[in-house]
């Protein structure tokens, strides 16, 4: 009884913000985002497997790794805000994205905003794909387009109130969207590369930094271990202090799955893996480089 | 307001971590068995340690000692495991990690154990073959245990 009317006191706190940002709008890229720009299906393969865009998009009974990923969504996350769904982003010009422009799916990836100026939800991580490179946008995208068309809609997500007021997601931003790296300093070319595809590519902030209580990243406590967004348990503290692994130590678990004793990854960090193993070995050591690194 | 509101939630948010209230008197049965498993899975991870040491280069490849723990580990594989996993044996016992849905999905879990009975199988006829045998059967074991953790066990830190 307590705990539902402290949530009713939370929910109500939090609607009375919503109306307050009524009025913001989206904020698409300027026009001239990928001008001059062609991508690279071969490059934008690896680029799809650093975001880990296969492992929210393929359908929750497909097997990762067989053939072309098919992006025919579905895959469920239950959250505290309610049950996300990730649609079809496929090449189905009706259920998916073929009939979208390269500015739509750069507005969608980088601003987490539709086509039609709607915002999404960031539960898809676009506050983290924003600090992708052009040229790898511009990649990811003609990579996308090989991909096989599938026509499955896409479900509605089950959001609750006042989560399910889109509108107020343009607040959501303006509070919590930074494009800022979050480690700063002189970083050596093997960290700098480490970062990129921790904060930008890799999302793994997402899961494993801690949120306030209207789901921005606490990014005081970055990469410190939180509650599992999507399940029970908990997402594990990965910074050195946390971890305590060696970088070589982190980059055989990035490829293999096994951790130091050889104990294996379990829960979703076991798809992280199958897309980690596909990196090249030098973004697996960047990546414990950085994770090494962390202050 | 703010201030207020987002303490209010979080305290509400932590209530809702700790409804698996750690349980004072555990059915020794109950006990016994999580023992048991755990026992099962440190034999698992010791004998891959030699393994995998090995395909890290961390230690010297030995063909015998990595056949001996490649037969350990089919060997584990195959013993019945069905008096380990008792119903109610499940994450709201302190000290399991095993999540309900192992119990609502039998089929599932047992032919996952059954993928884990044929990777070990590959790795006992790798392991003694070179090195290079060694690491490529490494994915596959790792991937039948990473299949059922990735379902079946609580994550945590």
């Amino acid at each position: 009884m307590a705990g539902r009317l402290l949530k009713g006191v939370a929910a109500l706190a939090v609607a009375g913000g919503a109306a307050g940002w009524w009025l913001t709008a989206p904020e698409p890229l300027p026009a001239d985002h990928l001008a001059g720009l062609t991508g690279d299906a071969a490059a934008g393969e690896r680029v799809f497997i650093a975001a880990g865009c296969g492992s929210c998009h393929t359908a929750p009974d497909a097997e990762a790794g067989q053939g072309l990923p098919i992006l025919a969504g579905g895959q469920r996350f239950e959250t505290d805000f309610g049950t996300f769904v990730a649609p079809n982003i496929s090449t189905d010009p009706n259920h998916g994205i073929g009939g979208w422009s390269d500015m739509d799916l750069a507005n969608a990836v980088q601003r987490g905003v539709s086509p039609g100026g709607a915002h999404y939800y960031p539960a898809f991580p676009y506050t983290a794909y924003a600090r992708a490179g052009r040229q790898d946008i511009a990649d990811l995208i003609a990579y996308m387009r090989t991909l096989p068309a599938d026509a499955t809609p896409s479900q509605p997500h089950d959001i609750t109130f006042p989560f399910n007021v889109r509108r107020s997601l343009g607040g959501w931003k303006t509070l919590f969207r930074n494009e800022d790296w979050v480690v700063t300093g002189n970083l050596d070319s093997q960290v700098e590369r480490g970062r990129y595809l921790v904060e930008a590519l890799g999302h793994c902030g997402e899961c494993h930094t801690p949120r306030n209580a209207l789901g921005g990243l606490d990014r005081g406590n970055w990469l410190a271990g939180a509650v599992n967004p999507d399940g029970e348990g908990r997402i594990p503290d990965i910074t050195p202090e946390g971890l305590g692994w060696s970088a070589p130590d982190i980059s055989a678990y990035l490829e293999s799955g096994f951790t130091p004793e050889f104990d294996t990854a379990g829960g979703t960090m076991v798809s992280v893996i199958k897309n980690t193993s596909r990196l090249s070995v030098q973004d697996r050591d960047a990546i414990a480089a950085y994770l090494v690194a962390l202050p | 307001m703010k201030r207020l509101a987002t303490a209010i939630t979080v305290l509400s948010l932590t209530g809702l971590g700790t409804t698996a209230v750690a349980e004072s008197h555990v059915d020794p049965a109950i006990a016994g068995a999580m023992k048991a498993r755990q026992a099962h899975m440190q034999l698992y991870a010791h004998n891959i340690g030699v393994l995998g040491g090995m395909a890290r280069e961390r230690i010297a490849y030995d063909a015998d000692a990595a056949s001996a723990a490649a037969s350990n580990i089919a060997a584990l594989s195959q013993l019945d495991q069905s008096t380990y996993w008792p119903e109610g044996s499940d994450n709201s016992v302190e000290g399991s990690k095993a999540l309900p849905a192992i119990w609502e999905n039998l089929d599932d879990v047992m032919s996952m154990s059954e993928d884990l009975v044929m990777a070990a199988a590959a790795m006992e006829d790798a392991a003694g073959q070179g090195l290079g045998a060694l690491k490529g059967a490494m994915g596959g074991l790792g991937g039948a245990c990473g299949a059922c953790h990735e379902d079946y066990r609580e994550s945590d830190d």
